[in-house]
């Protein structure tokens, strides 16, 4: 049987009042899962505008109405994906509101998520737009969310080199970050900056808890590789739940920053908060690459990824480096969670659904490989939204999927990979 | 709370539709991952294609009933050769990842708006079964049976579905008894002793993945008729894993494993839903809502799968030194 050693049991209880902690603040809300189109109506000033009529209608004849309440916030229920067009009945604004320069807003409606629609009163829309003024913003795009999906890949990939084991439920760590930051911010109260920065600290301690309460204990009594991805697997069905349970169905920004006017560049408009996300993704995955080729502990994670026998045998403490890894591959994959966040708000299941495409960029560079997951996230990331520059939003991501099925045909061991990892 | 309602509903749901579908899901699973050793974690898309199948030439093309199952099971070995080739060689892991991927895909494109015409979007397909129910002998009416009670119509689907299923085990025992079946299993135990003896592995492994996606392919006909309908969201990647808790309480790599698995799985998965619906409605649990029960049960077979294979991984059937997976 398995020893319960203290420590473990102290990883435990920290995981599971990590869980209850969320549990006992938040409080349970409504579950709307599905399509929806909504958004928060705001002045420039961000003071929220209520009492408009917002009507969301498409052409096979639905067409629903509802009116901002007082924090400015309006949710239309649509019956299923596909485009709409969202009319902000001009007649009740309040005096002195200059009206939207577009309106009606065409808006699409992904699959199984809110819509989020942002009427910017008194301000002028950009009147796009070239084809190449698209390519160059969905390219900007593109760095961003390929820049989140390196933060949660590169552990993933490292947590593969070091131990083996293919985490399904990496994803679950990122909506661990989000969900934590989500609460420190809203629940707490802490300005969003400091509640991720204690966020992503959380999802360290969560790394930590996971490699010292699960994973060590799996390695020490020889569970197979196999039977090893299948727990996570059910671990990652019961986070995703214990989410759902916890923070509810609906999809929920954070306090501060929510929304914010876009600064243009060229024909690129980006807002600040994206701008200081990516220059903080880029600076964090610089560091996290630096440390692994000049530390001590960096050359030794490198060491046993490439062979943990002989690194062992030369002295290297693998328990120690596993536990390196767990903690800061946690940490990136939470920070990665707060930024996907806050483009397109804390919802259970934001996890689940970006781990397809972290293992996409995995593979495509590469699996075990720090700098292949970097450079495979760049590309999904670009890949994923100049598609649309050419297929329907709704099934962009079939598109890196299908690349990433491709690649293993033609590939295998992916871009930076060596042949000699795929069996 | 109320037990013997509790008891005979949870018994009634032990031979329900569910476990039928759970129950040829898992059959097929067990020639994939526990005979051949295959992860093939897009089990649900198995099931998509054979329903879909079905139901889009019925209701989309207006064909005859009976070439609409011929159309599905014939796109089950399709999407088990397009999805064989380019993964069959790779290692376990790299499987796994790729068929759970497709069968991603397939649950995208089917919800998508672009091909809302032919797959009917997030609403799916409905009014494709009346042929199926035209064939039913019973009469009208309601049926019990001690604790199971169920109208004409689940009756005849629990009787097509436990035929079947009763048809696939006979089949599987006659397969795995077979040299087809020592081959499946030496591949299982080591890929590269059956090579050398001269045996086309990869051939043998396309053979697998078709028969365990045709099997896939009758619970996904079964999930079709009994609901009446398809829908995307019914195929999504939890179907796939349920099924797979479902191979591994019964016990992978034994006959019975599934038919074993599929009918505890059932019974305890309807159990835990009455006895905490009742429990919440009752007043004796206050701390969550009843909606919150129906996913607590979600959390316990995620955390059942994790206990299972850590103490228990060859299920209740199974013998441990025949399932030793590992890899590296």
């Amino acid at each position: 049987m398995v020893h319960w050693s203290v420590t473990r049991i102290i990883a435990l209880v920290v995981a599971a009042l990590g869980v209850l902690g969320i549990v006992a603040v938040v409080a349970a809300p409504a579950n709307a899962e599905g399509e929806a189109v909504q958004g928060t109506l705001r002045e420039l000033s961000s003071a929220p505008v209520a009492g408009v009529t917002i009507t969301v209608s498409d052409d096979s004849g639905f067409s629903e109405s509802t009116e901002t309440d007082a924090e400015g916030v309006w949710v239309v229920e649509v019956p299923g994906p596909g485009e709409y067009s969202v009319l902000l009945d001009e007649e009740t604004l309040p005096d002195g509101t200059t009206p939207p320069t577009v309106n009606p807003v065409i808006t699409t409606a992904d699959p199984g998520t809110p819509r989020f629609i942002n009427f910017r009163l008194g301000e002028n829309e950009r009147n796009v737009q070239t084809r190449w003024d698209r390519a160059a913003q969905l390219s900007v795009e593109g760095v961003r969310y390929g820049l989140i999906l390196a933060l949660a890949a590169v552990g993933l990939s490292l947590i593969y080199g070091t131990t083996g084991l293919t985490n399904f439920a990496h994803g679950e760590i990122m909506t661990f970050g989000a969900i934590a930051t989500w609460f420190f911010n809203v629940n707490v109260g802490i300005n969003l900056i400091l509640a991720a920065v204690l966020g992503v600290i959380t999802a360290g301690i969560f790394g930590w808890a996971q490699e010292r309460g699960l994973w060590r204990p799996l390695r020490k009594r020889g569970t197979g590789l196999i039977a090893m991805m299948i727990v996570s697997i059910g671990f990652a069905l019961a986070l995703a739940n214990i989410y759902l349970i916890v923070f509810g169905g609906a999809s929920r920004p954070y306090g501060d920053y929510d929304t914010q006017a876009g600064i243009e560049f060229g024909s690129v408009s980006l807002t600040p908060k994206d701008m200081i996300s990516m220059v903080v993704a880029a600076l964090i995955l610089a560091i996290a690459g630096l440390a692994l080729i000049k530390t001590r502990i960096g050359k030794a994670t490198r060491a046993v990824a490439d062979n943990p026998a002989l690194a062992a045998s030369s002295g290297i403490d693998v328990d120690r480096v596993i536990m390196v890894v767990w903690i800061s591959g946690a940490a990136l994959a939470g920070l990665g969670g707060v930024m996907l966040a806050m483009t397109q708000q804390v919802s259970y299941l934001m996890g689940t659904q970006t781990l397809l495409l972290i293992f996409a960029a995995v593979t495509l560079g590469g699996l075990g490989t720090a700098f292949g997951a970097l450079v495979g996230s760049l590309v999904v990331g670009m890949l994923i939204q100049l598609s649309t520059l050419w297929i329907n939003p709704e099934l962009k991501n079939v598109g890196a999927l299908l690349v990433m099925i491709i690649v293993l045909m033609v590939r295998p061991q992916g871009i930076l990979g060596r042949r000699s990892r795929v069996g | 709370m109320d037990w013997g309602f509790i008891f005979t509903a949870s018994l009634s749901a032990t031979i329900g539709i569910s476990a039928i579908v759970y129950c040829l899901g898992a059959i097929g699973l067990n020639i994939q991952f526990g005979y051949t050793g295959l992860l093939n974690f897009g089990q649900a898309a198995f099931l998509a294609v054979a329903g879909y199948g079905l139901a889009t030439t019925v209701t989309t093309l207006g064909l005859n009933f009976w070439v609409g199952i011929l159309v599905g099971m014939g796109a089950t070995v399709v999407l088990a050769v397009i999805l064989g080739i380019p993964t069959l060689r790779l290692r376990a892991d790299y499987l796994a990842i790729v068929t759970i991927a497709a069968a991603e895909i397939l649950r995208l494109t089917l919800r998508s708006v672009a091909f809302k015409d032919t797959f009917g979007g997030s609403d799916g397909l409905q009014q494709f079964s009346d042929p199926f129910y035209d064939l039913n002998p019973i009469a009208p009416g309601a049926y019990d049976f001690g604790p199971f009670k169920y109208n004409e119509k689940a009756w005849w689907v629990i009787i097509v579905g436990w035929s079947l299923v009763a048809i696939w085990t006979l089949l599987v025992f006659l397969l795995m008894r077979s040299p087809f079946g020592r081959v499946l299993r030496g591949i299982r135990e080591d890929e590269d002793a059956v090579r050398s003896l001269g045996k086309n592995v990869y051939w043998y492994k396309m053979q697998a993945l078709i028969i365990g996606g045709l099997s896939g392919a009758f619970a996904g006909f079964m999930l079709a008729l009994g609901q009446s309908a398809v829908s995307p969201d019914a195929y999504a990647t939890n179907l796939t894993f349920l099924i797979y808790v479902v191979l591994i309480i019964g016990g992978a790599a034994r006959v019975f494993g599934p038919i074993l698995g599929a009918l505890i799985f059932s019974f305890l998965f309807q159990f835990v839903d009455v006895v905490l619906d009742q429990a919440v409605n009752t007043g004796l649990i206050t701390f969550i809502t009843s909606t919150q029960a129906a996913q607590i049960r979600l959390v316990m077979v995620g955390v059942g799968l994790m206990l299972l294979m850590i103490y228990r991984p060859q299920g209740i059937l199974g013998d441990r030194k025949e399932l030793q997976l590992d890899e590296r």
